[in-house]
């Protein structure tokens, strides 16, 4: 292959300019006229109780109110993987907050007026916070029909328990693999639940004209998704695929709350019920705390057992998630940890337990991570602590078991190509490993901590992306695909993508946002997948109008179609030099013949990608015989931590990330996740610690009491690093990064503390305050 | 309900409130300025900072009728007659990635800079330190601003 012009060129993003000038239209910022009507939700005070009765007739009689509305006018269930929940509560709430009711009225201060009149009575039923508490067989059932929900079929609920999903990987023989270990080393991981936090929040509009057509705007990751699950929701009622239209403008940060279907199923049903109104609700960033998802709480049970050489022999790891009132996208979360809990190493005796356990806490789902930081906070700080009892260089145990090419994984397919080796090399160089560094401040220690990254996308085995690619009459592209950018760059890598193909400047390239009417299908912009795998769709689109664009010149100009390439917005021959045709002079109006007559036509692209090689099916008991995961993407971090021996107050002086990006089509951009990501990774750590009370309300749900950091919280140093070790079946080699960049955060600080104080902290968050206790509790 | 009046990106506007609407409100429903951006209503995030008379606010947190006889500027305003030397590094420094944050801190890096065109990276973050930012981890922001600075960086 000729040097790349466009693909691993630090780019200028497209939407650049939009973003910084103002321009940028949001959900909230589009005008939807003055039939605009606003949707208040009532939610419930309690944790679980059944509904007695609703009340709403007073706040029916309001003046100015349009409507009123409870669970009886939409008794239907929906979830992505696993329907659990209704559009409002049915007969029972399930936790603080649930919406169970709206007011509808032209402006929203006579619908806050009014939604203050009505009366729920509730009977109230014991309730279940805590996962451990929720698996005893004695335990009070939150979903007493589980058993009647559907759900895809690579999902376990268990009829007669709190267990929505039980996801069993069993590789070889543990007993066996503890028997030959020298070492063994058990023990327990917290990690409690955390808020995406997107600037942003969630909202969404509906309108259901009067032909009956419905068209949603949302705050969205999912807009095709979204669709098929309103037209699926709303069939009752006979809407079609064809007559829900979801527009998804950009996005103010998503993170995973915005994937699949939460607060958005209101505004669509709503609108049903209002015809010719557009209907709009949005969160209060209270709401977006406790009713858009959060992520699950783990409790991780490790045992890891090695050989004195440092060999691993054998992991057992239990999982037990809390993941609230609904299952619905959790589950699928379990799911994935289930089958990848092993991290980024090399076992022959693998037995994984993963358990998804609902409790009376708020509805837990997708999390840029989605669960891998979680138990990568237990897994990496165990082989840190058995590196210690083997008296083995924890980056040297690490490398040691690290996976490479062609070991099998848990569920038994063979490891793709990485850079995990060259990861550890170059992060362990970069942070001086096994140096001890001294601060000039007596009162203060220096620690280091390693951690490596692993994750592979979690997506059903068909998951699929497609898109469209337009040319105008100037030469430029309009290209249309349905992936979100969140603020990743996916809008910028598709046009270097396409770019790269046609020989057509970046600049000259147009992306547009989704809208379910004209963008061709993508399943959810989530699990770091829309670069490999809309990148592969787009890719085969250029290769289609590519196609054209040399059979028409063969067609009309007799060239051989393997002599003409594309360069500079021209078609050129090898053989022929003279010959140089610009796109712009055909790409729309075709090419004249001598007769007069025209030839060609608009060029149209279109490409699609689907892995076909996947497959969820295997033994739900060993989780063998499937190929579920495409691939991971691997890498290593560190970080060099500063701590207050009397304070505990902590301060990062440099932290350093590498990731195997296959090829990087953006670097400024891959960078540019590092340093987001690993301080949301450091947030998850330091700062962000959601309270609840004993009657499951959450105290916390602001910014004020549930701390984000500044710009004054930031490392004094970030080192991003990129490794490139092709995925040979990505566009250019290039696999995901997105979610990987927060993976490392959390085990590298409890890793760095111990290093410093000698003092192992085995739960999140780990809080000033948390490490000034256990510097009081040491003395 | 009340008409005020106050001079929005150097124009007069002339609108009727209510006593109890933010300026944010205003701004965003009335005047049709939606650069301004409510991400937590209550002062906490800076999504929603404008300059009022020169100096950074929250809008979330000014009722309109207070804003009477004074003087607004949003992003919008700042972009009317091409983009200022920051905006322009921020595009070319790839600063912000969602973007929702973006005009609360160029109203803040804005004031910063009219009144300290030299500030140092210290004065930069504290002058950052009230607009939330989820996706970036502030370093290619900050990078912008000090890049931005006449004379390039200042230690």
């Amino acid at each position: 292959m000729s040097e790349l012009q466009y693909v691993g060129k630090s780019t200028v993003r497209i939407d650049g300019r939009e973003k910084v000038s103002g321009a940028t239209r949001f959900t909230e910022d589009l005008d939807y006229g003055p039939n605009l009507l606003y949707a208040v939700i009532v939610g419930s005070n309690e944790a679980h109780a059944y509904i007695k009765n609703i009340d709403v007739e007073a706040a029916q009689n309001y003046p100015g109110v349009a409507g009123v509305f409870t669970g009886k006018d939409f008794p239907y269930k929906f979830g992505l993987y696993l329907k659990d929940r209704y559009v409002f509560a049915l007969d029972r709430v399930r936790f603080v907050g649930e919406q169970v009711a709206a007011v509808v009225a032209r402006d929203i201060k006579t619908a806050e007026r009014a939604a203050k009149l009505i009366k729920i009575e509730y009977e109230t039923l014991p309730a279940i916070f805590d996962q451990m508490e929720s698996f005893r067989s004695d335990a009070l059932l939150i979903h007493p029909d589980l058993e009647e929900y559907s759900h895809v079929p690579w999902f376990c609920p268990q009829a007669g328990t709190n267990i929505a999903h039980w996801r069993k990987t069993r590789r070889g023989d543990v007993e066996k693999g503890f028997a030959e270990a020298d070492v063994i080393l058990e023990d327990e991981y917290h990690v409690p639940r955390y808020a995406h936090c997107p600037l942003e929040i969630h909202a969404a509009v509906g309108l259901c004209d009067l032909s009956g057509r419905l068209t949603v705007w949302a705050s969205s990751q999912s807009p095709h998704t979204q669709r098929n699950l309103f037209a699926e929701v709303l069939a009752p009622l006979g809407f079609k695929h064809k007559d829900v239209r979801v527009i998804a403008p950009p996005i103010g940060g998503g993170f995973g709350g915005k994937a699949g279907v939460s607060m958005e199923i209101l505004a669509a049903a709503l609108a049903t019920r209002l015809k010719g109104n557009p209907v709009k609700v949005v969160w209060s960033r209270e709401q977006e705390f406790y009713n858009t998802s959060q992520r699950q709480g783990l409790i991780a049970k490790i045992k890891l057992g090695a050989k004195k050489d440092g060999t691993f022999t054998a992991i057992e790891h239990q999982l037990y998630w809390d993941t609230g009132a609904s299952a619905e996208y959790g589950a699928n979360v379990v799911n994935a940890v289930g089958l990848s809990a092993i991290g980024p190493y090399r076992y022959s005796n693998i037995s994984i337990d993963s358990v998804c356990l609902y409790t009376n806490l708020p509805p837990c789902g997708a999390y840029r991570g989605f669960g891998y930081s979680e138990f990568m906070f237990g897994l990496e700080s165990h082989i840190t602590r058995l590196a210690a009892k083997l008296e083995i260089d924890p980056v040297a145990l690490r490398r040691k078991n690290a996976i490479v090419e062609g070991d099998i994984l848990a569920y038994g397919v063979p490891m793709n190509p990485s850079g995990l080796l060259q990861a550890i090399d170059q992060v362990a160089a970069e942070i001086d490993w096994g140096k001890k560094e001294i601060s000039n401040d007596p009162n203060k220690v220096i620690g280091k901590g390693f951690s490596l990254i692993w994750k592979a996308p979690a997506m059903p085995p068909n998951a699929s992306s497609a898109a469209f690619l337009k040319f105008n009459e100037d030469g430029s592209i309009n290209l249309l695909v349905s992936g979100m950018d969140m603020g990743q760059g996916f809008l910028t890598v598709m046009a270097q993508i396409a770019a790269e193909i046609l020989a057509v400047p970046v600049s000259k390239i147009r992306t547009e946002n989704p809208d379910t009417d004209r963008n061709p299908y993508e399943w959810q912009t989530v699990a770091s997948h829309v670069t490999w795998s809309c990148g592969n769709a787009v890719k085969k689109a250029a290769l289609d109008a590519r196609d054209q664009i040399f059979e028409l010149i063969t067609r009309v100009h007799y060239l051989p179609k393997d002599t003409l390439f594309l360069q500079d917005e021209m078609v050129k021959c090898r053989t022929q030099p003279k010959f140089q045709l610009p796109l712009k002079d055909f790409v729309i109006n075709g090419i004249m013949t001598e007769d007069g007559t025209f030839k060609g036509g608009p060029i149209l692209g279109r490409g699609i990608f689907m892995p076909e090689f996947t497959s969820a099916n295997s033994d739900p008991e060993t989780s063998q015989g499937g190929h579920p995961n495409v691939h991971y993407t691997v890498g290593a971090a560190a970080i060099k931590l500063e701590i207050d021996r009397e304070t505990g107050e902590m301060h990062v002086k440099k932290a350093v990330e590498a990731l195997d990006a296959g090829k990087a089509i953006n670097p400024v951009l891959v960078k540019g996740q590092i340093t987001g990501g690993l301080l949301q990774g450091l947030s998850t750590v330091f700062f962000e610690d959601m309270r609840y009370n004993d009657k499951g309300k959450l105290l916390n749900p602001n910014f004020t009491d549930y701390k984000i950091p500044t710009a004054k919280d930031i490392p004094d140093e970030i080192v991003p690093i990129i490794i490139e070790v092709p995925q040979p079946d990505g566009p250019f080699g290039a696999r995901g990064v997105g979610e990987h960049t927060m993976i490392p955060a959390a085990p590298m600080v409890a890793n760095a503390i111990e290093n410093a104080l000698g003092i192992r902290i085995k739960s999140m968050p780990i809080t000033q305050e948390k490490v000034a206790i256990a510097i009081l509790n040491k003395k | 309900m009340k008409q005020i009046k106050l001079n929005l990106n150097g124009e007069i506007r002339s609108v009727l409130v209510d006593p109890t609407e933010t300026l944010l409100d205003v701004l965003r429903d009335k005047l049709g300025i939606k650069s301004p951006k409510c991400g937590c209503d209550r002062g906490d995030c800076g999504a929603c900072n404008v300059l009022l008379n020169g100096r950074s606010v929250r809008s979330c947190l000014i009722l309109a009728i207070e804003t009477d006889g004074q003087e607004v500027v949003t992003v919008e305003g700042i972009s009317q007659k091409g983009l200022s030397r920051v905006q322009e590094t921020m595009i070319n420094k790839n600063a912000f990635q969602c973007g929702f944050c973006a005009p609360g801190i160029i109203i803040s890096a804005t004031e910063l800079l009219n009144n300290n065109p030299h500030p140092t990276l210290e004065e930069i973050k504290e002058a950052l330190s009230g607009n939330l930012c989820r996706c970036t981890g502030y370093l290619p922001i900050l990078e912008a601003v000090r890049e931005s600075l006449e004379g390039g960086k200042n230690e």
